[in-house]
């Protein structure tokens, strides 16, 4: 399949799912979809289109959460990337790392830095934040704060 | 597991990447590993955030000390993406001929590493040797032998003039024999064969699950490379083939990365022969909101950077992924199943950094007995001196 086969096939396939797609250049898609479809879709993106998964953005857009998983089509040059918006009160999604093992270190990374719970990750663990690290707080938080004033680690020196 | 963790913060002031790998073994058996990384985050997504697109780049460039070109390189790609735009011709090829130089260094660095790990301090100190010559060759064009800053978001920061070129090709031509010689060692050494040959067997199944990246993929068999199907720079504009090799062992992964380093000779010399007269830089003005992906093939894989810009100077997110991240994770499937012996090897194979080995522990099931870093390579290098002797030579 061509690149605009390989769209509109997304298209029809997962109407009910995409929110909004934007075309934005020839080698970049960005897809918007629900949250509950992530797994339908990447499944079919992965096993099906043989698209490997580069890896998962999160960002802390004040109003909500952002997590956008690159995929890259190396037949076509095309990443496709999945926007997913979560809620701030409640940030949760399913967890992609049973689908493909290549999710399963992103998705712990997430989980640390912006508290973004993954349901069905089978290994939830912290894996860059250190042990005393406390609970609850998230570093790429927007409204993360230096919380052990005398630790040299938070002040970027 | 918790308690066989060394306590301290595994800094160490000569290498990167520090990481700590539990492996459960039964008698020389691995029958598991766990990894631990992030002794080493320094927060630099959260730190590119204060930092101006301009900035950025010294920033990432000092992620890593050996990939101090993909970094860069990936990130302003993702900076061009952004607007979205294409820079000058000759700046194309001069960034192809310093990421190919990086490619060549790299994988002497490596080479060097896996002999010395394998018991072959020869071939340790002649690849580190050539490196040196490399890395000559790149302080000639960078005026700095890493950490090059180079790289601009529009273009790059340096010209390359015909006196360095010519000079630079006659550096790089300067290693091909002994390049061969090496090459030459490596495929006739039977010692070497028995050593690695269907040891840390990655399967194309398992490589393409694990979404692996670079020589660690392509040695599996999984046809993939950025530089081919993504083409960026000049890598479209000159002859070259990408290395494939079938078996995923570890001796698939020192081949494959020896012919690459021919490849990579082949495409500097062609680039600094055909370099287009012109502008180097493209003058960016502004950065408009947006989005943009900048992705590279850096020698241990694809090199990933994503940049959202809200029309200022500084980006919104700056998301970084390196190749290792992807690569780390196949140990799973790779040394289960193989003895300690090989342990350091197969470890050392996707090329993580030199560390790795070193922060090793091993225990068995009992949870007695414990090895450190120095005693697993001198435990390799006990192995092949027995099959030095088998074989005679």
């Amino acid at each position: 399949m061509n690149r605009e086969q390989v769209l509109v096939d997304l298209k029809t396939r997962f109407t009910e799912d995409i929110i909004d797609t934007i075309d934005k250049s020839e080698k970049r898609v960005y897809i918007e979809i629900k949250p509950e479809s992530i797994t339908r879709v990447a499944r079919y993106i992965f096993k099906d289109l043989g698209a490997r998964f580069n890896i998962a953005s999160g960002v802390d857009v004040r109003t909500h959460f952002e997590i956008l998983y690159h995929f890259i089509v190396e037949d076509i040059n095309l990443i496709i990337s999945l926007r997913v918006k979560l809620d701030k009160k409640k940030p949760e999604i399913d967890s992609l790392a049973v689908i493909f093992k290549g999710a399963n270190w992103i998705e712990r990374e997430m989980h640390e830095m912006l508290g973004i719970n993954f349901k069905g990750h089978p290994d939830l663990r912290r894996l860059l934040l250190p042990d005393d690290w406390p609970e609850g707080v998230y570093p790429l938080r927007r409204d993360y704060k230096e919380w052990d004033k005398g630790s040299i680690r938070d002040r970027g020196v | 597991m918790g308690r066989t963790i060394v306590p301290i913060g595994p800094y160490h002031p000569l290498q990167e990447e520090p990481e700590f790998f539990t492996l459960t073994v039964e008698g020389e058996k691995v029958v598991d590993i766990d990894v631990e990384v992030g002794y080493n985050h320094r927060g630099i997504e959260k730190l590119s955030e204060q930092k101006t697109f301009d900035q950025a780049v010294f920033l990432v460039e000092r992620i890593c000390g050996i990939c101090s070109t993909s970094h860069p390189f990936a990130h302003v790609r993702a900076v061009e993406d952004v607007i979205p735009m294409e820079v000058p011709e000759r700046a194309k090829y001069i960034r192809t001929i310093i990421a190919e130089s990086e490619r060549l260094h790299s994988h002497l660095l490596w080479l060097g590493l896996a002999g010395h790990f394998l018991g072959y301090n020869t071939v340790y100190m002649w690849a580190w040797k050539l490196r040196e010559e490399v890395l000559d060759a790149m302080e000639m064009m960078t005026g700095n032998r890493n950490n090059y800053a180079m790289f601009k978001p529009g273009g790059v920061r340096r010209d390359i003039n015909i006196e360095i070129a010519t000079e630079v090709i006659r550096k790089i031509d300067s290693i091909v024999p002994t390049l061969n010689m090496l090459k030459k060692a490596v495929m006739d050494d039977p010692v070497l064969h028995a050593r690695t040959k269907g040891v840390g067997v990655l399967t194309k199944e398992e490589a393409i699950d694990y979404c692996a990246l670079g020589p660690t993929s392509r040695c599996s068999g999984v046809a993939r490379d950025l530089r081919k199907d993504s083409p960026y720079g000049a890598y479209d504009k000159v002859e070259w083939n990408m290395i494939v090799t079938q078996n995923g062992d570890v001796f698939d992964k020192v081949v494959l990365r020896v012919l690459e380093m021919y490849e990579s000779i082949k495409i500097i010399k062609e680039c600094l022969l055909g370099m287009p007269e012109g502008e180097i830089d493209a003058n960016i003005k502004s950065i408009p909101p947006g989005e943009g992906i900048g992705h590279i093939e850096a020698p241990r894989g694809e090199c990933f950077h994503y940049v959202r810009s809200d029309g200022t100077n500084t980006p919104e997110r700056h998301k970084v992924r390196a190749p290792t991240f992807m690569n780390l994770p196949t140990y799973k499937s790779t040394i289960i199943g193989e003895t300690i012996s090989d342990a350091t090897i197969i470890l050392a194979a996707i090329d993580p950094c030199y560390c790795c080995t070193e922060r090793m522990a091993v225990r068995d099931t009992k949870g007695k007995k414990v090895y450190n870093g120095e005693e697993l390579i001198k435990l390799s290098q006990a192995k092949t001196e027995k099959l030095k002797e088998k074989f005679k030579c």
